[in-house]
């Protein structure tokens, strides 16, 4: 097994800063919109997102969001294992806002056709957007694409994109794994 | 861990404690997901569930049907007052007709107790016991559990007295095995007539005077009298055993601390508790009934999630 460093924590910081700037572009003060990130990973990048939104920007208020797609899935029974679901947790109205869904890796599509449908069930939004920090192009089951991206890369099946993240892995970084 | 040890459910007795945690955890989100404007979710669309009861059902078979449907399973009822048991079908010709109908799970309430066990060594399908005679009744001791988790945060270490029939009671058992695996303690309290014998065995202790075992407990889960199972008389009267094992207000106010109560229904008011008790701020029951909904997706969830597709 070998891994190569695909973004170092400075690259994804300067990403992450371009991705809050798109946002902004797109929403300004974010009264109605709602950051929706997708458990169990999407969410450190909603989470960091929303921060430097907040701190950097100067946004006052933003509906932050965690979604868990587990029960929306279409492999439930179709792997070795149980499905094991996270907690999901929205405290607004979803009803009639301009939601933005964030993963940090966009791959098959699958989670987001799965995300696309559970959000469904806390109201119908006035559009769903897809912010990914890590696109990986050829690879989609399904015709779904993101509307903001931190970086496309090309990899093949065996390979697998890692992303950790300082709250939760000690640091941010992002590797390429091939088998 | 993320899969239950077992196959069906049959009984708390053939648990492990990490599988009564695993549907725990579970069960959290689904009260999440039934708090919600849109109550389902759409794992289980291509499951089929049977709910076979031979014994009267209004409150359990309600709630499996409900946690079935906001799984998205497909659902089919049979009830034995009208089907061809009545005509001498065996209970296995019975269940393999079903299942021929390409069933994946059978629910079933049975008045034998070992009756989910007997069926699950002979079909092809997950068996979920709802109720089997006086043996066990799994998933309202979870739903027991997991509301004693809800309101005082953990059942480990807690005291827990089972007041009432515990001889013809099936939620008793259940719900000794349950907390016993969790680590509470145990008494249960009753008339001598209504204790079987040698329930100390169990690791739990008896208790014959009410008062004292109110006094000690944390929680008290209030059992039915089972009238349609008492073949003899076990007590004097009605009103005598209200007397000595009912709980009313004044006796709850002159406790030494605030007890939660608790009962699996049917409640029978005014006989092994007051409706003043029913219906006060330390009675979970209604809290009960909704939780058990979200166990029994959890336990259809996870059980469901160990049939292969075909």
């Amino acid at each position: 097994m070998s891994q190569k460093v695909l973004l170092s924590s400075k690259e994804i910081n300067i990403i992450l800063h371009r991705l809050a700037c798109q946002l902004l572009e797109h929403h300004l003060d974010f009264t109605e919109t709602a950051l929706i990130g997708i458990q169990p990973r999407g969410i450190f990048l909603a989470q960091r997102l929303s921060k430097i939104l907040k701190e950097d920007y100067g946004v006052k208020q933003i509906n932050l969001g965690l979604l868990d797609i587990t029960f929306y899935r279409d492999d439930f029974r179709r792997g070795e294992k149980t499905l094991e679901a996270s907690s999901t947790k929205i405290d607004f109205l979803v009803e009639g806002k301009k939601v933005v869904l964030i993963d940090d890796v966009l791959y098959t599509g699958r989670s987001i056709r799965a995300a696309l449908t559970a959000i469904q069930s806390f109201g119908r939004p006035k559009e769903i957007e897809l912010l990914t920090l890590i696109d990986r192009r050829f690879s989609r089951h399904l015709p779904i694409q993101p509307n903001y991206r931190g970086r496309q890369v090309d990899a093949i099946n065996e390979e697998k994109v890692k992303v950790m993240w300082k709250e939760n892995d000690g640091k941010d970084i992002i590797y390429l794994v091939s088998k | 861990m993320s899969e239950l040890s077992v196959r069906h459910l049959l009984g708390i007795k053939y648990l492990k404690e990490e599988d009564i945690q695993l549907i725990f955890e579970t069960a959290d989100h689904f009260k999440e997901v039934i708090n919600r404007s849109i109550k389902k979710v759409p794992s289980l669309r291509d499951i089929t569930i049977a709910n076979i009861f031979f014994e009267s059902s209004t409150r359990t078979k309600l709630s499996f049907e409900l946690a079935e449907k906001r799984l998205s399973a497909d659902v089919i009822n049979f009830s034995a007052s009208q089907s061809s048991v009545r005509k001498g079908e065996t209970l296995i010709d019975t269940v393999n007709n079903i299942l021929s109908m390409k069933v994946d799970m059978v629910v079933m309430r049975h008045p034998s107790p070992g009756a989910g066990i007997f069926l699950s060594q002979h079909v092809d399908a997950a068996i979920v016991n709802a109720g089997d005679g006086a043996h066990e009744h799994p998933t309202q001791a979870l739903l027991d559990s997991y509301s004693i988790r809800e309101k005082l945060g953990d059942v480990a270490g807690k005291n827990v007295v089972i007041v009432g029939d515990i001889l013809h009671s099936r939620v008793a058992l259940s719900n000794i095995f349950a907390l016993k695996l969790q680590g509470a303690n145990v008494k249960v309290c009753g008339p001598r007539t209504l204790l079987p014998k040698h329930i100390e065995s169990l690791g739990i202790e008896v208790e014959t005077n009410l008062i004292k075992a109110l006094n000690w407990c944390d929680v008290a889960n209030m059992l039915r009298i089972q009238n349609e199972r008492l073949d003899i008389s076990y007590f004097p009267t009605t009103r005598e055993y209200t007397q000595q094992y009912g709980v009313n207000k004044a006796i709850l106010d002159g406790l030494d601390k605030e007890i939660v109560i608790m009962h699996p229904g049917p409640i029978n008011r005014g006989v092994e508790i007051t409706s003043d008790v029913a219906d006060s701020k330390q009675s979970i029951i209604l809290n009960q009934v909704e939780n058990g909904v979200a166990i029994r997706m959890a336990v259809i969830y996870l059980l469901a999630s160990k049939i292969k597709t075909r």
